[in-house]
């Protein structure tokens, strides 16, 4: 049977079809997790899209972690299910506590839409175990708000536990230590402000996200 | 005349970005300055001002209130801070 993919659906995400249609692509079975349902509806793993849930008012992200599929996405990755925020979906994970940091808007003010190359700086998680370590990726980026900041310790920590997982070749906006995207220390949190599920086919410029969706298919396999 | 009952605060937050934090619009409107003609400005930082009342039994549980929420909502505590001032209005209705 294949792995079962929850896309996350809060109003404003604009990214869900686009996962959905990368992993059914890939011979999954994805589905959407509507954000006023406070379950994950057992599926495998868990992708938070991109978009502006809840309009990204206040802060982006900081209203859509008081939705109640949060609660349920939470304890799925408190007991080790694989969850991977991309884009407003990273922002959406770190307000809600389940990776560090918060993403500030770009250093230049500019929304910035295009092609970036990033590195894969470690293999060890649920988005780029099927990856090598030290390949670049032409994935696009599509954003305001993806400086990434965090305190000098938690910085430190990542560091040290090898949990930033990509970095930007060229930093196209202020990220703080050219991050890309980590993981939790758990492994199995994972978000980055690249669109791997726009990178999944060659007519949409790139194929290079393919490595990193089927990570998490992999991930999804082993399950819980 | 009868026993001291709730009352409604008038509550305005402020929130700023933390000291050190990169302010990137803060920095644009500064730059722009000079070209009219405002000279000597500096340090300029942008936040965010919000504004609603909340009904308390005193001034001690408003603010306990109101601090609550901005830790846990209305601020980012990784990168803002907020200030909170807090006045009475009026007592709230039975």
């Amino acid at each position: 049977m294949s792995s079962r993919i929850g896309v996350v659906l809060f109003p404003g995400s604009n990214c869900e079809q686009d996962a959905l249609e990368a992993f059914t692509a890939l011979g999954a079975s994805a589905e959407v997790l509507w954000h006023g349902d406070a379950t994950v509806n057992g599926v495998d793993a868990v992708v938070v899209p991109g978009g502006f849930a809840h309009g990204d008012y206040l802060r982006p992200g900081a209203i859509a972690r008081f939705s109640p599929v949060m609660s349920a996405v939470q304890d799925f990755a408190t007991a080790g299910g694989p969850v991977v925020g991309i884009c407003n979906g990273f922002q959406v994970l770190t307000e809600a506590g389940l990776l560090p940091g918060a993403l500030q808007k770009n250093r230049g003010l500019k929304f910035i839409c295009s092609m970036v190359e990033v590195r894969v700086e470690s293999t060890r998680s649920v988005l780029t175990s099927g990856t090598a370590e030290g390949e670049v990726l032409r994935i696009p980026i599509n954003h305001f708000e993806g400086n990434y900041t965090c305190s000098p310790e938690t910085l430190a920590e990542l560091q040290r536990d090898d949990r930033i997982v990509l970095r930007y070749v060229d930093n196209p906006n202020g990220s703080m230590d050219d991050i890309a995207g980590i993981c939790s220390a758990g492994r199995n949190v994972v978000g980055l402000m690249p669109h791997p599920e726009r990178a999944s086919d060659a007519l949409l410029g790139s194929d290079d996200g393919i490595g990193l969706l089927t990570s998490v298919l992999e991930a999804a396999a082993v399950g819980v | 005349m009868c026993e001291h009952g709730p009352m409604i605060f008038s509550v305005h937050v402020d929130v700023q970005l933390r000291p050190g934090i990169a302010d990137p619009q803060g920095a644009t409107i500064e730059r722009s300055l000079p070209t009219l003609g405002f000279d000597g400005v500096e340090g300029v930082r942008v936040g965010k001002s919000i504004r609603f009342t909340i009904e308390a039994a005193d001034e001690a549980v408003a603010r306990q209130r109101v601090t609550d929420l901005c830790d846990r909502f209305l601020t980012n505590p990784v990168i803002e801070d907020s200030t909170v001032e807090l006045t009475a209005i009026e007592a709230a209705s039975a």
